[in-house]
């Protein structure tokens, strides 16, 4: 009988020995002579096109390598790790970050024909030049973290909650409020001495915490409801209570400016529900010192919470699985609701500081997007409340440094944090293959016949 | 040119540590039905899976034709004219017989449904097939589905077939059925390879038989001079006392009483019929039947875990005694049962899907009942950890340790993780689900004789079993389930297994029920 | 009347941009892999083709707005199959997580066109590209037949371009064995490859083409929608998350994208229309309400079709599962 695939293997087979791991190393070898070569050469610029398409021609023969390398080729074949040593997994990570930023350096140079470590200093810079940016970093961290903190647990049950900026919203709504109408309320209900005392008071502070927990969780437990008793969609249902919550607040907000063309900050004169100053590392009129402070405890708790606690183990069982949740006699329901309510919650609170501490006004941006980018926090940290720390801390400071590299060169604009937190992402995210998985490469192996 | 329509030289497969298949050679000759018989993780499937493509050999080759040929995949098996049914059907949910047969057409030509149809039409015809092409498959029955790949494997003009436990799902009828066509393709100058392990269909349907055991090959004989005990011998590498000591059940006494117990599934349909039975404390009840006439259904109804239609009851006499207090369970969730002080224990089928969390090591899995105990917000972790170390001990569960998580661990050292779990909870009803599937012999019986044990303790066990001979050795009464609809209760000590399978695929006689 | 009409000629073209963007999506995910990438894309694609139309018109002495249009399709979808290449290398090829890899490449999207938007922005805060005439050209002739003619035949060639593309690609996955196998390596991709199917292959092209198909979303908001404008906007991101949740919306179909896509620009330029229609004048946060509307009628049924549960209309069912064969 004559096949002829069968009488074409032998043939295949040696063409295929040939391209095996020395190939893969000389491409790597390649691209990374490249790459080396283009930070360096300050040279003419065909030398440096050269380089860039040598080194693109190498990469795309890698990728080839891999990709077909875990479909057909047997010579490179993937293969699942069993376990891999801590070292090796802060190593594999690391050397992503520093090619990262060889690739971000490259992007750098070509583009702006700026010296790349210069920039990635004055990056470093725009962090830790002074203790007003440092503050300044801080400040934006919290909400970052405070917000993953609240996806954490709903991500960990599997629970697609998109709609952070929503809910942080609508807590920021909450507070807003209280601010707007409850002074007119307890001016017109007491004597002038006592109205003012209740509005300096601890009072205020604690109808904005409430109002702000009350919105938040309700944005929360909507979708839970409807997702625990008919399956309903969770990530398009959240996404859109994003959308509802925003022309919620833009109605307010344009009723609360009237006719001016921006809102301001509220209760300008009277300063009701702001929070006090306070001078922290030499920085003066700190009102977000207990945003920070309550980041940092929250983190502490939420692992706690994930990790120790009966709640934690509850929503780790019906993540993995809802069919043994049902079995172990956790009811999958009342998980996913008490969940989501914790997570709107925490949403609402962070709505709160921010209004409160940071902002004193309110604005559709006032999550500034930090509901999305928490997913990717809270995913990459798999859940785990001192990553997300480490992360959203690492993701602020890229921000800073490119504000701060915008202003110090006149080539570069601000969202050149996107594309380099974009890289950056990608090569973590990537990386995680090398310690999940590793390549085989057959060597050559004995004749047939 | 060669007789053999394959030959397998040196293969060797390993998954990280574990060594699948070690220096496996064989062959199969044109025109054979060849039945590969090993235990449970004998490496059968895996051996297979790399003439069907799915996995690459890390060394060793393979011969088709006489000619070495490289399998990277299963489209290069397909070119070779070599298909594969798989034990878990490789079916597309949403899409039609029609749909799912074309999807392995020679990437080739014009694509049209009616011709693939047509086709597919024949080949039915041919070897008498009852197949409704335009029927989605989660429409299908297992034995359609399993018709369904026959089919398809035909449809690519395979000349060597395999079937990878084709009869674990059929009824005898059925599977009788698919030996005539077995036989029929066979003379039509087809391969074949048959997986299983049940001895007897070994010798009714092959030529020849190759016995694997831990991943090696331990030699072939041809049918005619096999018999079960050298077949088992060779399986097992040593002979094997299958005794299991039964006892006569001691002091008897009343635990669950069942009644006109009915489930409805998601459409509605009776999946479980009028159930009536009563469990005793201290001997163990057998639940016969083919796979998927409602023994899910009626272990998950005592468990809390499926709601029964009307009129059905399960009542709990924690006393011993049917004059005292009685608890009616159906009704209640798990959580509610386990408040009520019942301790009922369950081993489910789905191990990994149910009844363990596949990402958390022994030490958190021994908690999943039991993590709410206490007035605490934490998770007490100790007592866990100090159950996890003891089973791991006692029923030497194989793992680094108690915080690996349980889905790295081997089939069998998972199902003694559940059941060290369960029967550690002091049950007085311990219901277990398959519980020796997919385990080999020795884990068998370890499982065996921990159940007897617990009879012995006074334990009300109720055991849903496949193999009719362990089934008839380990218990003391079996309930016969078809159709949903229970076919007779009888006594273990008196029957044959011809009797049980016979009321398996009947619909009752009301007789042979004792007690 | 001429309100009305005015009402739907911007619903059809803003149902244009997320019908694009939905179409891509779909088949991305109808071969298992959830992008959430697509406002990234988008932003992609937009600004490749403003950006390449914009260069070509102020750097070529003899300007020929045909070739410029050409250009601006051209490098928008090639522009977009990169980011979806980059969200394939490392899903597909290094298994990542689908989520964090789509929203990286959202970040990424936006960052790449905003960044290069300035250098042509250059310090102004809009600009604008001739290219968008040929982009808007109504068809001769029929556009002209009264309102009919107004309602059918004054849109921009793109326009008809996703109308059919949509029949096109409801056709390819029904009709034809490429549809069929991309259809099962999203619903089971063990199945697939145990078929003989290419699952790498199928998977890289679908998510490669589908990511081009999303990114003319962003050309014609841009070309089209926006006038030939290019200014810094995070507009697009909006409606890149419009587009995946109209997949949803559409249960992964992509005739049903068209009118949902619609159906959404109809509730979304509400807010403009009716009032004006029905003779009302409100102030303006109150219509900041009424363009609430949208997002509600889509939670709305939502929670309908949820509970009418049809095998049909579920998911992929490897959606978001990276496929490595000799898992275990």
């Amino acid at each position: 009988m004559s096949n002829p695939f069968v009488s074409n293997a032998p043939q295949r087979r040696r063409k295929l020995e040939r391209g095996s791991k020395s190939t893969l190393l000389l491409a790597a070898l390649a691209a990374l002579a490249g790459l080396i070569g283009l930070l360096l050469a300050g040279a003419h610029p065909l030398v440096k096109w050269a380089l860039a398409i040598l080194m693109g021609l190498a990469s795309g023969w890698m990728i080839w390598l891999l990709t077909e390398g875990n479909q057909e080729e047997p010579f490179l074949r993937v293969v699942k790790r069993e376990r891999i040593s801590i070292w090796k997994k802060i190593g594999v990570r690391i050397s992503a970050i520093v090619l990262a930023l060889l690739v971000d350096a490259l992007f750098i140079l070509c583009v702006t024909g700026l010296n790349p470590i210069d920039v990635y200093v004055t990056m470093y810079q725009g962090t830790f030049r002074t203790n007003r940016l440092i503050m300044a970093a801080l400040r934006d961290w919290a909400p970052l973290l405070l917000i993953s903190i609240a996806l954490a647990p709903a991500f960990k049950m599997r629970f697609w909650n998109v709609g952070g900026e929503g809910q942080v919203l609508m807590g920021a709504l909450g507070s807003a409020l209280v601010m707007v109408y409850v002074p007119q309320a307890i001016n017109t209900m007491f004597p002038p001495e006592t109205a003012a005392g209740l509005l300096s008071g601890p009072v205020i502070y604690l109808l904005m915490l409430l109002a702000s927990v009350a919105l938040g969780a309700l944005w929360g437990f909507i979708p839970a409801v409807f997702k625990a008793n008919f399956g309903t969609n969770e990530t398009l249902f959240t996404l859109m209570m994003n959308y509802v919550a925003i022309k919620i607040v833009s109605s307010f907000f344009n009723l609360w400016r009237g006719k001016a063309s921006a809102l301001g900050q509220l209760n300008m004169t009277t300063k009701v529900g702001w929070f006090h100053g306070t001078t922290v590392l030499g920085v003066r009129n700190v009102t977000y010192l207990s945003t920070i402070i309550f980041a940092l405890v929250m983190m502490a708790l939420m692992f706690c919470y994930l990790r120790y606690t009966k709640h934690g183990y509850e929503i780790s069982v019906v993540g993995e699985s809802q069919r043994t949740a049902q079995y172990a006699g956790i009811s999958v329901k009342k998980v996913t609701i008490r969940t989501m309510i914790i997570s709107g919650i925490l949403c609402g609170i962070v709505g709160f500081l921010i209004v409160g501490g940071k902002d004193q006004t309110i604005s559709t941006a006032t999550a500034e997007g930090n509901g999305f980018t928490a997913i990717i926090v809270a995913w990459m940290a798999k859940f785990n409340a001192f990553y997300m720390a480490l992360i959203s801390a690492f993701l602020i400071f890229l921000e800073h440094g490119s504000q701060e590299i915008t202003n110090a060169y006149q080539i570069m604009n601000k969202y050149a944090a996107d594309i380099i937190t974009g890289i950056i992402l990608f090569f973590i995210i990537g990386s995680e293959f090398f310690i999940n998985y590793r390549l085989v490469f057959r060597s050559v192996r004995k004749e047939v016949r | 040119m060669t007789d053999y329509a394959i030959e397998l030289r040196h293969i060797t497969k390993t998954f990280g540590s574990v060594v699948a298949n070690r220096d496996v050679s064989m062959f199969v000759r044109k025109g054979e039905i060849l039945s590969l018989l090993g235990e449970n993780g004998s490496g059968k499937t895996t051996l297979m899976n790399m003439i069907a493509g799915i996995y690459y050999p890390d060394s060793g080759e393979i011969l088709v034709d006489g000619t070495a040929a490289e399998i990277r995949s299963p489209r290069d098996a397909m070119r070779l004219k070599i298909g594969m049914v798989h034990q878990h059907f490789k079916l597309i949910n949403v899409f039609t017989a029609a749909e799912n047969i074309a999807l392995v057409m020679e990437h080739k030509g014009k694509y049209s449904l009616k011709s693939v149809k047509a086709r597919a039409r024949e080949i039915c015809d041919q070897y008498g097939f009852d197949l409704d092409l335009d029927q989605k498959v989660y429409e299908m029955s297992v034995s359609q589905k399993q018709t369904l790949e026959i089919v398809k494997v035909l449809f690519e003009g395979a000349d060597l077939l395999i079937l990878d436990e084709p009869t674990a799902v059929l009824t005898p009828q059925e599977t009788e059925r698919l030996f005539n066509v077995m036989r029929a393709m066979r003379n039509n100058g087809k391969s074949i390879i048959i997986i299983t392990h049940k001895l007897h269909e070994v010798l009714e349907i092959s030529d020849r038989v190759v016995v694997l055991r831990k991943g090696e090959y331990v030699g072939d004989v041809l049918t005619r001079d096999a018999t079960t005990a050298v077949l088992t011998e060779m399986m097992v590498g040593q002979k094997v006392s299958l005794n299991i000591g039964r006892s006569d059940p001691r002091e008897l006494h009343i635990r669950l009483a069942v009644r006109h117990l009915s489930v409805l599934n998601a459409e509605n349909v009776k999946v479980l019929d009028d159930v009536s039975f009563d469990a005793f404390g201290g001997e163990i009840l057998g639940i016969a039947g083919i796979s998927g006439n409602g023994q899910k259904e009626l272990l998950e109804a005592i468990a809390g875990l499926q709601r029964g239609a009307e009129g059905s009851s399960v009542i709990y006499y924690p006393d011993d005694d049917r004059d005292s207090t009685a608890e009616q369970l159906l009704g209640k969730p798990p959580a509610a049962i386990r408040k009520m002080g019942v301790h009922l224990s369950f081993v489910p089928e789905d191990r990994l899907g149910m009844g363990l969390v596949g990402s958390m090591g022994m030490a958190d899995n021994m908690m999943l009942k039991s993590y709410k105990e206490g007035h605490s917000l934490l998770v007490q972790r100790n007592a866990p950890r100090k159950l996890a170390r003891e089973i791991k001990e006692s029923l030497g569960v194989i793992t680094p340790s108690i915080q690996t998580p349980v889905s790295r661990l081997s089939g069998g050292n998972v199902q003694k993780v559940l059941v060290g779990r369960e029967i550690a909870a002091a049950p007085t009803v311990l219901m277990t689900a398959y519980a020796v599937r997919g385990l080999d012999i020795h884990t068998s019986y370890t499982i065996y004789r921990l159940l007897e044990e617990q009879k012995r303790q006074g334990v009300a066990v109720i055991y849903v079993g496949e193999d009719l001979d362990v089934l008839i050795e380990l218990c003391d009464r079996i309930l016969v389930l078809c159709g949903g609809k229970m076919n007779g209760i009888l006594n273990a000590r008196k029957t044959t297994k011809e009797q049980v399978g016979l009321l398996m695929t009947k619909l009752a006689d009301k007789e042979g029920k004792d007690r | 009347m001429e309100m009305l009409i005015a009402w739907i000629l911007r619903t059809v073209s803003f149902g244009t941009i997320i019908l694009f963007g939905a179409m891509g999506e779909i088949i991305t995910e109808k071969s298992g892999n959830l992008n959430l990438g697509v406002p990234g894309i988008m932003y992609l694609g937009g600004f490749a083709g403003f950006a390449v139309a914009y260069l070509y018109e102020f750097s070529s002495p003899q300007y020929i707005p045909f070739v410029g249009m050409v250009l601006a399709v051209v490098c928008a979808f090639l522009a977009a199959m990169l980011g979806g290449l980059i969200y394939s290398f490392i899903t597909i090829t290094l298994r990542a997580n689908q989520n964090v890899t789509g929203l990286a490449l959202s970040i990424f999207g936006q960052g790449v066109a905003n960044f290069f938007g300035a250098f042509l922005l250059n310090g102004k805060t809009v600009t604008q590209t001739a290219v968008h005439h040929v982009f808007q050209a109504k068809i001769p002739f029929l556009s002209g037949l009264g309102v009919p003619g107004q309602i059918l035949f004054s849109y921009g060639f793109m326009v008809y371009g996703a109308i059919a593309l949509a029949f096109f690609l409801q056709h390819l996955l029904n009709r034809t064995r490429v549809g069929l196998n991309l259809r099962a390596v999203g619903e089971n991709a063990a199945t697939a490859d145990a078929a003989g199917v290419n699952v790498t292959r199928y998977k890289y092209m679908a998510t490669c083409l589908g990511a081009g198909i999303s990114g003319l979303g962003g050309l014609f908001y841009v070309l089209d929608y926006n006038n030939g404008i290019w200014a810094t906007t995070d507009q697009i991101e909006a409606l890149g998350w419009l587009a995946v949740a109209l997949v949803i919306f559409a249960t992964w179909k992509p005739r049903n994208a068209i009118w949902g896509s619609y159906l959404f620009g109809m509730l979304y330029w509400l807010y403009q229309y009716l009032l004006p229609l029905l003779g009302i004048t409100v102030s303006s946060y109150a219509t900041d309400l009424i363009q609430m509307v949208p997002y509600v009628v889509t939670i709305v049924v939502l929670i309908i079709t949820s509970l009418r549960k049809k095998q049909e209309d579920q998911p992929p069912q490897n959606l978001g599962i990276a496929y490595f064969r000799e898992e275990r």
